[in-house]
């Protein structure tokens, strides 16, 4: 993992005296709520329906037991005992006080914390794959990469008062755990002909109320240059990206509107020119970071047996368990998607528990997915059954990874004072409805997201189902989506026609589910079914 | 409007800023004011001869600003270059960052606040135009 140096440590205390001061202005009525407003959400603190919401920065979704421990402890400190992982794999906190921020803020930077550009409109934190380093088909590990883009775009002068906001993921493999293509930009790291590794660029992605696929727009940006490309991707938003409507603000609507090939070609233009300006880190800064991310002392020796005599923990296995890229160890997910939970939340002493199994079991490392489960990547085989029994005590063994009941869901009409319906009570109730394992298993993988207003905070354009829902004459609507991807298929989900009730989507699940059983041919997922057969089937089985 | 504040030590230019349009009509103006919107770009032929580039922020989340005073200072421009408009203290790093040496705010700025925001950060993690040298410069000599 990566660990500050005397800069990176200076910078974010530095961050929290600046951010004390300015909290001191506000509350001795110096500054007004509109101009505190700009500052405080630079430093990931929103005021939400409540009360405030502050977001911690959990860079690329990486962090090590001793941090996810201060977590816990600011759960139980600052907040009424629990956190909210996110999907941008942060997590937010949602009961704080503003007198107290600093010195949470102060806490946090004690173990190499922050919630630096967690919110405004600037370069957020960059996500990446959960399965970095410790999966088999990366082809390198992206987080080095991440992480110094994380640097450079800390306090970027330039891109900190952008059109809107910014969002970055890196990965390194075919397969995208990351959504990668739903980004402001996304890289993929690549090897050129000559084997030097590289990046892909793809710009314009984004969810929201017009959501896109990002186009590729350069096949190699060769590591010396990454930052300089980065610069010049941003440039041209910040001088060009529409500022007249915020829904209108993104990226994506400035590469729709101009043109791939045209954007790219004013990238290109502003990449000729700051090519010799120095404003790459040497390759050396690269490699400096890489070495913080180089594999922990696996035992050579470890086995790859694994007795599955219990029952409940061989269906854990086989649900929650991944493949690892060193023998005798394995990559488990702890699913914070339990009967009729909140998807994302944790108890400060369930984050406690996960933090001492990742001591104790994982290298003493964690990772926050966009799915907003926790992933434990390196554990040895012959330790996953005592994992497991401790995970399943505290509630945390739900073996229902990448089913209908690991859903998505963003804050909604609980706790967002953008949101036009509740999302967290609609997905307990799907999880009640299909809590049946069996059942569950048989419908197998089925993303399913729910977002409570148009801005997609929950995905719903990438669910294989999606759920967005809405005001509709001063009541809660629930309009049913199908057919997203945020993987390497990546695809956008379309609505099915008319809305329903709480219950009424429940219902219309439940009818699509049925009708994906009776379809599916051998060894189709539901979205497979689905862009075979097409919408029309599914509209016909939901509307008659 | 309040008396800009200077960071420079050269007089102070005396000819007012004449627009964008202006000043590529008639060539022999030395100071210009920019709009948030306008192509800084068109300014680059005469640099050597503008003393003033004043560049407009209509309110301060419009962030292009930053970016032409950026374009303006890498192309080799070393006369005054002037933020006006909705520029506020919490601003001022990073406008100073990108190259701008004046601040013609709206609204008078605490000249003790400013003082503290511009020397809060020993450190910075860019390259940018104003030359400091960026932490990785510092790791890696």
């Amino acid at each position: 993992m990566y660990q500050y140096d005397q800069y990176d440590q200076q910078m974010v205390d530095t961050r929290v005296e600046e951010f004390r001061d300015q909290v001191k202005r506000r509350l001795a009525g110096d500054l007004t709520e509109d101009q505190f407003k700009p500052l405080r959400l630079m430093n990931g603190l929103y005021l939400q329906l409540h009360a405030y919401m502050l977001r911690v920065a959990i860079p690329y979704g990486t962090l090590s037991s001793k941090q996810m421990h201060m977590l816990a402890h600011i759960a139980r400190k600052y907040d009424r005992d629990y956190g909210h992982f996110t999907t941008r794999q942060n997590i937010q906190y949602n009961w704080i006080k503003l007198e107290e921020a600093p010195d949470l803020l102060a806490e946090l930077a004690s173990v190499e914390m922050h919630a630096i550009q967690t919110s405004g409109n600037c370069i957020r934190n960059i996500s990446s794959d959960q399965f970095a380093g410790a999966t088999a088909d990366e082809i390198a590990d992206p987080r080095p990469w991440a992480e110094l883009l994380r640097q450079w775009s800390s306090f970027h002068p330039e891109f900190s008062y952008l059109p809107r906001k910014f969002k970055f993921a890196v990965i390194a493999s075919d397969t995208d755990r990351a959504a990668m293509r739903l980004h402001d930009i996304g890289i993929q790291l690549v090897h050129n002909d000559a084997g030097e590794l590289g990046a892909k660029f793809f710009v314009g992605g984004g969810m929201g109320r017009t959501p896109m696929i990002a186009p590729e727009i350069r096949d190699f940006v060769p590591a010396d240059e990454l930052i300089s490309y980065a610069e010049a991707c941003l440039r041209v938003y910040n001088r060009y990206g529409r500022r007249d409507n915020k829904y209108k603000a993104r990226i994506k609507i400035l590469v729709h509107e101009l043109g791939k090939e045209e954007y790219t070609r004013q990238v290109e233009e502003e990449f000729a020119h700051m090519k010799g300006l120095g404003l790459d880190p040497p390759v050396a800064e690269l490699a400096r970071i890489t070495e913080f991310f180089a594999d922990p002392p696996f035992d050579r020796q470890a086995s790859d047996d694994l007795d599955l005599s219990d029952p409940d923990f061989a269906l854990w296995v086989d649900q929650n368990v991944s493949e690892h890229k060193q023998p005798g160890y394995a990559i488990a997910t702890i699913s914070l998607k339990p009967r009729g939970g909140i998807p994302g939340d944790a108890s400060s002493a369930q984050i406690d528990l996960m933090a001492d199994m990742a001591e104790q079991y994982s290298f003493d490392e964690l990772r926050v997915t966009h799915s907003q489960n926790i992933v434990l990547p390196h554990v040895k085989k012959s330790d996953l059954y005592a994992l497991w029994q401790k995970l399943d005590e505290a509630g945390l063994a739900p073996a229902n990874l990448d089913l209908i009941t690991d859903s998505i869901a963003c804050p909604g009409l609980d706790y967002c004072s953008l949101a036009n319906a509740r999302s967290i009570p609609l997905a307990q109730k799907i999880s009640e409805r299909f809590a049946d394992l069996g059942r569950q298993r048989e419908l197998g993988e089925l993303k399913l997201k729910i977002s409570g207003c148009i801005n997609a905070c929950g995905h719903h354009h990438a669910g294989h189902i999606g759920i967005l829902g809405v005001d509709r004459k001063g009541t809660e609507n629930y309009q049913l989506l199908l057919g997203g991807s945020g993987a390497e298929d990546a695809s956008l989900a379309k609505i099915t026609g008319p809305g329903f009730t709480e219950d009424g989507v429940i219902d219309a699940i439940e009818t699509v589910t049925d009708l994906y059983l009776a379809e599916r041919e051998d060894g189709e997922r539901f979205i497979d079914t689905y862009r075979r057969v097409g919408m029309d089937r599914f509209k016909e089985a939901i509307y008659g | 409007m309040v008396d800009a504040i200077r960071l420079r030590d050269d007089d102070v230019h005396e000819e007012p800023a004449v627009s964008l349009d202006s000043f590529l009509d008639q060539s022999n103006a030395t100071a210009v004011r920019i709009e948030a919107g306008e192509d800084a770009r068109q300014l680059l032929p005469f640099l050597d001869r503008l003393s003033l580039i004043e560049i407009d922020f209509p309110v301060f989340g419009d962030g292009r600003g930053y970016s032409a005073a950026q374009i303006l200072r890498e192309a080799g421009y070393t006369g005054e270059l002037r933020a006006s408009g909705d520029v506020l203290v919490d601003q001022i790093a990073y406008l100073r960052r990108c190259g701008f040496d004046a601040f013609a705010p709206d609204s008078p700025i605490n000249p003790r606040l400013m003082e503290e925001a511009l020397g809060r950060y020993e450190h910075v993690y860019q390259a940018t135009s104003d030359q400091r040298a960026a932490i990785w410069k510092r790791r890696h000599g």
